[in-house]
């Protein structure tokens, strides 16, 4: 029995989603992700690799929040200007990333909203790595609000990553790199093993049904036929959590912070 | 042997690089983000007639003060971020007012054209692409592979600069660079597929074997890919250069705020352009205020 919050339990599942990944470079962006890979590293997944956020590896995760510039504890060296040639392009990372759409076929968009490409409605940032993250190495995807603005019907409105798309591949590409692990979000885990990597439901957070969770996707969803609930995170590892989050960033991803099980 | 006195003498001042680039040109900028900006060149070009330029940049502030004065006619990019402050705001509003024309490219892709143009290719094969809108979008096309596996491949245009703009810690009058800090991200490649690049530095010396020979090792690239050179203390500003400094958020902040309120370059420039780099250093508390930066935390 642990009184985890919804963060400490999206936090959780987010660290399932690099079990067992083998000697690669574990990225989350964003505090939920972040502190997910560095729990699997402290705990389960030791193997993992990890920067410090800036150039360097670090074999002890690197806490959230302001700290002595020298405080991380340097093992080895990743530099952007090695990046794609040591990491991505070699396929050793996963990453887990928030765009701001995805489509039912696992396609993602960070760069526009609305509008055309020469004139969006919505400039956001930019593609960034995803067209290279997307067809070279594993990628998983967390949205802290669950809803259809996020999960889009149709298509992304730009296609910023590689998805499960039978029309948008062009023969003759390899896509054997495509690979789509987790999506996790405010209500449920999702995985890509549903029919032709269909979206599906693979655990629903306490309190959630799956209609609440369908009625929140703009696409008809898979599910696991008997829906389990997603974890929670023991004592051990809210107490991981707590020493990689000092500064408590993580009680500001939902509002009002709260509880993984609501008040019956 | 006979030595020409001088001809290595690659100093020039800022306005004399500016004078160098003309209309129309296409420019690199190195630095990544909020880091490592040649914000001082940037800033010189701001204060000139110079127009129509087609600017290739992992962009920060230099990509939007540009666009918001209205010198950008194309961009090539794969984000344009302030980090702390994601959405770089005078770019987005360039964009959203349909503004510049734009080749999108993955982070990966684009070192990959900064190396063909290196190389002196025509472009360089890549999966990255594949699946996405950037080929459409961006015109580019595929090659086959000549081998048994006959994979389907983007061939990456080489992104050729007429010239390129990069600031350095230190440098001498021959071009001798050298870089430091914990990345130095693309700077190399921009250097390289430039036609001519130039250089700002945080330190000038004359002779370097003279005075840093031990850290030869940081010349990330060679003199033959340096045209000229120019010392300009805090050049970075308000990018972060380390190790002597990180960006300023307080004038970042300031900077993207004007964005919405007064929401006019015009209105704005002379506070984040300046009528001189000395003016302009001034306004942000001068070379101690710069040199007491911290170091951004990740």
């Amino acid at each position: 029995m642990t009184d985890a919050t919804l963060a400490e339990l999206c936090i959780f599942a987010a660290s399932e989603a690099f079990r067992g990944n083998g000697e690669i470079i574990a990225t989350g962006v964003g505090p939920i992700p972040r502190l997910g890979a560095s729990l699997a590293k402290l705990t389960h997944s030791p193997e993992l690799m990890m920067t410090d956020g800036e150039a360097y590896l670090v074999e002890q995760p690197v806490p959230l929040g302001p700290r002595q510039y020298e405080d991380r504890k340097k093992a080895g060296y990743l530099p952007f200007s090695r990046f794609f040639a040591s990491a991505v392009w070699t396929g050793r990372r996963h990453a887990m990333v928030t765009p701001t759409q995805i489509d039912r076929f696992g396609q993602i968009n960070l760069s526009r909203l609305g509008g055309t490409h020469q004139h969006p409605k919505t400039q956001m940032l930019g593609v960034r790595g995803f067209p290279g993250n997307t067809i070279y190495h594993p990628n998983s995807f967390f949205f802290p609000q669950h809803s259809t603005r996020v999960f889009v019907s149709g298509e992304v409105d730009m296609i910023s990553g590689v998805g499960y798309n039978p029309a948008r591949r062009v023969p003759g590409g390899n896509y054997s790199g495509v690979d789509l692990r987790r999506v996790i979000t405010n209500l449920c885990v999702i995985d890509f093993g549903g029919t032709d990597h269909a979206m599906r439901v693979i655990s629903l957070h306490p309190g959630v049904n799956f209609e609440m969770v369908q009625a929140a996707t703009g696409f008809a969803l898979e599910r696991l036929e008997n829906l389990p609930e997603t974890a929670l995170p023991d004592a051990d590892d809210l107490a991981v959590i707590a020493a990689m989050d000092p500064h408590g960033v993580r009680a500001g991803v939902f509002k009002d912070n709260p509880p993984a099980r609501p008040a019956a | 042997m006979t030595v020409t006195k001088g001809t290595l003498d690659k100093r020039m001042s800022a306005a004399e690089i500016v004078a160098q680039l003309s209309d129309g040109m296409t420019l690199g900028i190195g630095g990544w983000g909020p880091r490592r900006k040649p914000m001082a060149l940037v800033r010189e070009i701001l204060r000139s007639d110079l127009k129509d330029l087609t600017v290739v940049a992992y962009g920060g502030a230099d990509v939007g003060m540009l666009c918001a004065a209205g010198k950008v006619r194309k961009l090539v990019f794969a984000f344009v971020s302030l980090d702390a402050i994601p959405l770089e705001p005078w770019f987005r509003k360039a964009r959203e007012a349909g503004a510049i024309e734009v080749l999108e490219l993955d982070e990966g892709m684009f070192q990959w054209g900064l190396k063909a143009a290196a190389f002196g290719l025509p472009f360089l094969p890549t999966r990255v692409g594949l699946g996405t809108d950037l080929a459409e979008l961006g015109g580019l096309r595929t090659v086959t592979s000549p081998y048994a596996d006959g994979e389907t491949l983007i061939a990456m245009p080489a992104l050729k600069l007429d010239a390129a703009l990069i600031h350095v810690n230190r440098s001498d009058w021959r071009g001798n660079v050298q870089l430091f800090g914990a990345d130095t991200y693309y700077d190399e490649w921009f250097a390289k597929a430039a036609a001519k690049t130039y250089v700002s530095c945080e330190e000038l010396v004359d002779r370097i074997e003279d005075h840093y020979p031990d850290d030869a090792q940081a010349q990330a690239f060679e003199r033959c890919f340096v045209t000229g050179v120019v010392e300009i203390p805090c050049g970075a500003h308000p990018s972060s250069m380390p190790p002597a400094y990180g960006w300023d958020s307080k004038a970042f902040k300031a900077y993207a705020d004007a964005a919405r309120d007064p929401g006019d370059w015009n209105a704005v420039s002379d506070r984040f352009v300046g009528a001189s780099e000395a003016a302009y250093l001034e306004t942000f508390g001068g070379k101690e205020a710069v040199a007491a930066l911290p170091l951004p935390i990740f």
